[in-house]
């Protein structure tokens, strides 16, 4: 999933400080599952403005709504009459949630309420990690299910550097050395051998790196 | 037209002096000097002039620990022009494979004959912890990079050249980094990638590195790449507890730390003890030369070399 964390209510306030009427819209998708921007939190955020606000001197009127998922224009049209309504809106959802909402609404102010940090999961409740670069050539196959590119601080792919040791990573002793879960890995596997290779240089342009990417798939287009 | 590169009768795949003194046989030294943090060569000038006779060559650091200085290429250069021999380093840090082939063709063009190829500090160390970094290619790409270039006169994406860069190519190794089976394995493809000489982290447990050796001995690997053995000279017992307990891959042992602890003058027995460790390293089969980093400590060099019995460094006509 997608992990987001709520920024700063300061954050928010200050970007929307010359709205009287603020509509909160959370994302029924990742962000509720790691409970930062469903139906709850967008009602703790829309009560919690207009405490700041009201002690502030400056009340403002909030509405609330949280979508099955603002990544989904079907759903983000359902929006139409409460943004009409409403001086700017404030997107719980993530980045992509964001720009549907200011896509489909141009003439309104949309606000980030969250910080999108990365694609990942729990590893315990309350703890979110994160695994996937989103590279746009998996190379999990032959790294023992576990990705260099995210998991190991410079993204080397004939790991590990000098700065791994007992097993952790010396930029955080905190995380694991990707190379060194992956040689173990690969060595339950009896695979290890195969780190003897040396890994390529990867094609980048299939990550970021080429620009924003696009997915047609002619068999589904309408 | 005689091949610039044969001498000896013998083919050598670049000008690098270094390559020479290790094909002689020569128990090589090398040391290191850290450029400035400003737009000022004066340290480095200082430093080639007071130790070029010590030692066999300089390697000029590259943003080492990720603080920005005085560029590794900038510094190579001043090393040459003062007479010494410097090993230029370069780290995939900061560079896309686009940036790198242009500084190697650079430095070359320069008169530069031998790099070494590192992956680089992370940026969070470093003086500028909010920068993006690069890795767009890892250390051992970079050596097959180089000899790339050099060897098949191609460009990464394959494109030819004419006039190609001909590099004496190092890297580096970390004897006690975890997991240590994984340890000689990535040495073995440094070397299958194209290194022809290894400068190893900092030694100062002497008996964990020649169990090290011995692992490397039984993968034949000391027949395929020239091993220098890493020494650092440590001033004080503060410095060498921070080495202990904060630089990966060092390992200092707990009889040297009381040693230090009890010593009346800690310079002086700093100085002693790379003294010490050299002649047991340089004992150890398969140690083809010692590489110093007197980090912060230049000016005690040309002592500690001297006092090794390696201070009459070998001439290459």
């Amino acid at each position: 999933m997608i992990v987001a964390e709520q920024k700063p209510l300061t954050e928010i306030a200050e970007n929307i400080k010359d709205a009287q009427k603020v509509l909160v819209v959370g994302c029924g998708g990742c962000v509720t599952v790691c409970l930062s921007g469903g139906q709850k939190e967008v009602d703790i955020l829309a009560t919690s403005l207009r405490i700041l606000r009201k002690k502030d001197g400056t009340p403002i009127d909030t509405a609330t709504e949280t979508l099955e998922r603002q990544c989904d224009k079907e759903y983000v049209d359902k929006l139409a009459e409460k943004v009409q309504a409403a001086d700017c809106v404030v997107s719980l959802a993530c980045g992509v949630g964001v720009q549907y909402l200011a896509e489909r609404y141009p003439d309104k102010v949309i606000i980030p309420a969250q910080n999108t940090k990365f694609i990942g999961g729990t590893t315990e409740h309350g703890i979110w990690e994160e695994r996937c670069a989103l590279c746009g050539e998996c190379i999990l196959a032959q790294t023992g299910g576990i990705c260099p590119i995210i998991r190991c601080s410079k993204s080397i792919l004939n790991g590990p550097c000098g700065g791994s040791q007992g097993g952790k990573c010396e930029v955080n002793p905190d995380t694991p050395c990707a190379w060194t879960l992956i040689y173990g890995q690969l060595k339950r596997q009896g695979r290890e051998a195969a780190l003897g290779e040396i890994f390529p240089v990867k094609d980048w342009s299939k990550a970021r790196d080429g620009g924003p990417r696009k997915y047609v798939r002619e068999d589904v287009l309408l | 037209m005689s091949d610039p590169a044969t001498q000896d009768g013998r083919k050598f795949t670049t000008e690098s002096k270094l390559e020479k003194l290790f094909a002689r046989g020569e128990f090589v030294v090398t040391s290191e000097i850290g450029p400035q943090k400003g737009a000022s060569a004066d340290s480095i000038i200082h430093h080639t002039a007071e130790s070029k006779t010590y030692c066999d060559g300089f390697n000029i650091t590259d943003n080492q620990s990720a603080v920005v200085r005085l560029s590794s290429i900038a510094g190579a250069v001043h090393i040459l022009r003062h007479g010494g021999n410097p090993i230029m380093q370069m780290t995939c840090r900061d560079r896309n494979r686009i940036a790198i082939q242009s500084d190697l063709l650079g430095a070359y063009s320069l008169g530069i004959r031998d790099v070494l190829c590192l992956s680089g500090d992370h940026q969070s160390f470093g003086n500028h912890p909010s920068a993006k970094n690069v890795f767009d290619i890892d250390s051992i790409q970079l050596i097959a990079l180089v000899k790339m270039m050099r060897d098949e006169k191609r460009m990464l994406s394959g494109e030819e050249m004419k006039d190609e860069p001909r590099f004496y190519i190092g890297a580096v190794e970390s004897p006690f980094g975890d997991p240590l089976e994984l340890r000689v394995m990535r040495l073995a493809k440094k070397v299958r990638a194209g290194a022809q000489f290894i400068q190893t982290q900092a030694i100062f447990d002497v008996e964990q590195f020649a169990h090290w050796m011995s692992l490397v001995r039984s993968a034949g690997l000391d027949q395929r790449v020239n091993i220098m053995a890493g020494v650092i000279p440590v001033k004080s017992l503060r410095a060498l507890k921070y080495m202990k307990e904060n630089v990966a891959g060092i390992s200092v042992p707990d009889e040297l730390i009381e040693r230090m602890a009890k010593a009346e003058n800690q310079q002086e027995e700093g100085k002693a003890i790379a003294v010490e460790l050299i002649g047991k390293l340089r004992n150890i089969a398969g140690v083809k030369g010692i590489h110093i980093m007197p980090v912060s400590w230049e000016a005690v060099l040309p002592e500690i070399v001297t006092r090794a019995g390696l201070h009459a460094r070998p001439v290459i006509d």
